[in-house]
């Protein structure tokens, strides 16, 4: 008896006090995402149910070629800045919990399979550093060390991802090797490499399923492919020799591997140095290459896998041009603007959202009419990233 | 193939240095186009604010060592080996010599 009123005042006390805390209204965060202001080192808060801008969050250092993954329970947004910043924000209440400097250059980073750890790819010191996703304590460093020429060089690591198992897989851009880093004892981190995977990875990408790493090679025409199903059968060379014959374009930005599109029994890649998008089979072959209309930067699918979206590298960047993934044909090119960064798809992929940067603008594209539904003003945006990305392997 | 790139940059040198320090002639909008194309797309190697990325540092403590001509040369042609690109399809003499001008000067433009 004593006990039941005990527990009622109780219950009236904290239902009181939490009213009382809950100033935002109450929502869920299935719908939310967000956006990269490179230029102001600021980012917004959006939802794309009604697709409107609810906030912005400032103080985030140099945000140029910025990511971010989330937590899992798709509350905190983790921005990697390439000022070695690392920001822990709350999207609900719109505000930084935590930031940090942790190196002096970074690239990117990744959440672990279990949530619990952030690890973030660095240029300078080369290298990956892992953290707690909780307090963002500093839990292992892994200097990217490599031999040259006798002497001891860190690498710039790049194409970090998380995989299944608590591992985390990345490449080595000066070293030419592949590391799988497995943080099951996060103590005891066990390190191992693959050496001689090709010339100047410049980025990788998980398949969906995270069983294939897969990283870019700028060195040289083909791609390196690791089989974590199967890592001791080591790393296999791909596409190789794909631009044989014809001369390299010159680069004038990296292509990103992230979003590539898995279409059946195809899959689309950008290739470095032309003006094509290559398709492969499902014994990595390749067997067709699609002409497109500048150097592909992003190859995205559609959630559907039924389009793949395509934007460019500078001075063609105002364009994008969407691939039918059956006919491998080219059913639509748009003209959004200058300089079209990034672009990201709802999560059924009914729209998409694209950046388009010197016009200080997001459009928001209906995928089936490919009209424009509405726009969002944003200060030079770049990356666009929803939470959806916090179920996903890979990303 | 080496040979003949080894040819064309000496052609080039012999004559980009004659017209090397000139960029009198570009107009105010040129200018900033170009301010805008080194904080931006340079960035997306060198770093917004040039502190450096897949592609080095380019603060003009880095460049203290080198001249004018090889910085020229470098944008011009880029750097064989590494992703930096020739630059001469889209800029002018008196585009990259604005370009190494703003390089020069102490701090990005914010």
């Amino acid at each position: 008896m004593n006990n039941n009123i005990i527990i009622s005042v109780l219950l009236v006390f904290s239902s009181i006090t939490l009213s009382a805390c809950n100033s935002y209204k109450l929502r869920g965060t299935g719908d939310l995402g967000l956006i990269i202001e490179r230029a102001a080192g600021k980012i917004q808060v959006v939802e794309h149910s009604q697709n409107t801008s609810l906030a912005q969050i400032n103080g985030l250092g140099d945000l140029s070629h910025a990511s971010i993954v989330y937590s899992r329970d798709a509350r905190y947004g983790y921005i990697f800045g390439r000022d070695g910043g690392l920001t822990k924000v709350d999207i609900l209440q719109q505000k930084i919990i935590k930031r940090i400097i942790q190196s002096g250059n970074s690239i990117g980073g990744a959440i672990s399979q279990d949530g619990k750890l952030i690890a973030v790819s660095n240029y300078a010191p080369g290298g990956v550093k892992v953290f707690s996703a909780e307090t963002l304590e500093l839990i292992a460093d892994i200097p990217a060390t490599y031999n040259s020429n006798g002497k001891t060089m860190q690498s710039k690591t790049v194409g970090l991802v998380d995989a299944p198992g608590q591992r985390f897989v990345f490449s080595l851009y000066d070293a030419g090797e592949i590391w799988l880093l497995n943080m099951s004892k996060p103590q005891t981190p066990e390190i191992r490499k693959f050496k001689n995977i090709g010339s100047l990875p410049y980025d990788a990408l998980l398949t969906p399923d995270g069983r294939y790493y897969i990283a870019g090679l700028f060195g040289e025409d083909g791609l390196a492919k690791l089989d974590l199903w199967h890592p001791d059968n080591g790393v296999k060379r791909i596409l190789d020799n794909y631009g044989r014959g014809k001369q390299q374009l010159p680069i004038y930005k990296m292509p990103h591997l992230e979003g590539w599109t898995q279409a059946g029994d195809k899959t689309l890649v950008p290739a470095v140095g032309q003006h094509e998008v290559l398709v492969m089979n499902s014994k990595w072959k390749q067997i067709k290459s699609i002409p497109v209309h500048g150097q592909p930067i992003f190859v995205m699918s559609r959630p559907d896998h039924r389009q793949m979206w395509v934007n460019f590298a500078h001075p063609k960047n105002d364009t994008i041009q969407v691939i039918d993934t059956e006919s491998l044909s080219i059913i639509k090119t748009l003209k959004p603007g200058k300089a079209v960064l990034h672009m990201e798809f709802t999560p059924r992929g009914d729209q998409v959202w694209m950046s388009v940067r010197d016009e200080d603008r997001v459009d928001i594209i209906d995928t089936e009419t490919f009209e424009t539904v509405t726009s969002l003003k944003a200060d030079k945006p770049s990356g666009i990233f929803f939470t959806n990305r916090a179920h996903k392997i890979g990303l | 193939m080496i040979i003949k790139n080894t040819f064309r940059l000496c052609l080039s040198v012999i004559l980009s240095i004659s017209s090397i320090s000139s960029y009198a002639e570009l107009t105010q909008d040129r200018k900033q186009q170009l301010e805008h194309l080194l904080k931006h797309d340079c960035g997306s190697c060198h770093g917004m604010t040039r502190k450096g990325g897949l592609g080095p540092a380019l603060l003009s403590d880095n460049l203290k060592n080198k001249s004018d001509e090889f910085l020229f040369l470098t944008i011009q042609h880029g750097r064989p080996g590494t992703p930096m690109p020739p630059w001469s399809e889209q800029l002018s003499n008196q585009d990259i010599n604005w370009i190494v001008h703003l390089l020069r000067a102490n701090k990005p433009n914010e």
